[in-house]
């Protein structure tokens, strides 16, 4: 009984590890766009430089709005590492 | 120099806790927790209160001293940051943005001293993001009338009423859960690494790793990061508000 107990634990913990890495895959979305945001703003201010902080503002606030998916990403990951909500499921 | 460390780990883990409670007490019922964060919030309160009062002593018209031209610098770029982004009738406006930004600047900054970042506990970003979320929907409701308001969530068709009461509550979560993850994941990835440096220090037996590098990293989170963040909310609380207000559409 107790092994059992011991086992599911060990599943549970390792599925959790896999479920961070896993979640963090969703970085992949923001760091494309965001990159991408950049590098027109980039060409833009080689356009038009005297409209450089306009387009730097505008950028920042695009990329953090761009990043909202990546950190709900990171907050799924960092739940799975320090507050795993499934290792108490499991009741003996 | 014992590789396996590295891999093992040390033994105490990796330490990241939410806020401490330094004590609770019980009102009607309700158990109201004292956690660092509120007293760290009182203290930068206090701190920042008696700095701009200071600062703020003393004001002249003529041949002025260097600490009210800081003041001065303050005040006129917070205006005229509030009068480029909203617009000129929102002028009455900077004293919310400058203080949430002072708040939140201060509420990250923090971490610097070493005591733990008000912005790290979400009830600390979902708190500002509540007080913006009820500034949208009193300007909404003001410039509209409260017909008007009402008629907005079933703008195009009226099938659309879940989706756009689901896309008004998806503005507080969004706003307070990016400077929140920010925040945090900066925390423990600092931490992190801290602890990936300590456990090659172990194993090498030499500490150089330990000193420079979380340094530079925590510049980066805490400094750069911060800074970002505390601007990344006022500029989306002063396009929402602005947003809900229909005179800048000209």
């Amino acid at each position: 009984m107790e092994n059992n107990e011991l086992m599911a634990r060990a599943i549970v913990l390792g599925a959790s590890a896999l479920g961070a890495g896993t979640a963090m895959i969703a970085g992949i979305g923001p760091g494309i766009g965001e990159g991408y945001a950049v590098g027109k703003a980039c060409e833009s201010i080689g356009r038009q430089p005297e409209s450089s902080g306009a387009v730097t503002r505008t950028m920042f606030i695009g990329c953090a709005v761009a990043e909202s998916t990546g950190i709900y990403g990171l907050l799924v990951a960092l739940l799975l590492m320090f507050a795993n909500p499934f290792i108490n499921k499991i009741s003996g | 120099m014992e590789i396996g460390n590295l891999l093992r780990g040390s033994p105490d883990g990796i330490d990241v806790r939410g806020p401490g409670v330094l004590c609770s007490f019980d009102v009607f019922g309700v158990t109201i927790n004292l956690t660092e964060t509120v007293v760290i919030s009182w203290g930068i309160i206090l701190v920042v209160a008696l700095l701009l009062n200071w600062i703020t002593k003393d004001m002249k018209t003529k041949d002025i001293s260097k600490k009210q031209v800081v003041a001065e610098w303050i005040v006129s770029t917070v205006y005229g940051l509030v009068d480029d982004t909203m617009g000129k009738h929102w002028h009455n406006f900077a004293p919310y943005i400058g203080a949430l930004f002072t708040f939140s600047i201060t509420g990250s900054l923090v971490s610097m001293l070493g005591l733990r970042s008000v912005t790290a506990d979400f009830n600390a970003p979902l708190t500002w993001a509540l007080v913006t979320f009820v500034l949208i929907h009193g300007t909404n409701i003001k410039t509209h009338g409260i017909g008007g308001y009402l008629k907005g969530y079933i703008d195009p068709v009226p099938v659309m009423l879940p989706i756009n009461i689901l896309s008004e509550l998806a503005t507080p979560v969004s706003m307070s859960l990016r400077h929140f993850g920010n925040v945090v994941s900066g925390m423990v990835i600092t931490s992190l690494l801290y602890f990936a440096l300590s456990a090659v220090t172990k194993s090498i037996g030499v500490a150089f790793m330990t000193i420079g590098i979380p340094a530079v990293a925590s510049l980066y989170f805490d400094l750069f990061s911060g800074f970002m963040q505390a601007f990344v909310f006022i500029m989306l609380t002063m396009a929402y508000i602005s947003n809900a207000d229909g005179r800048n559409e000209e």
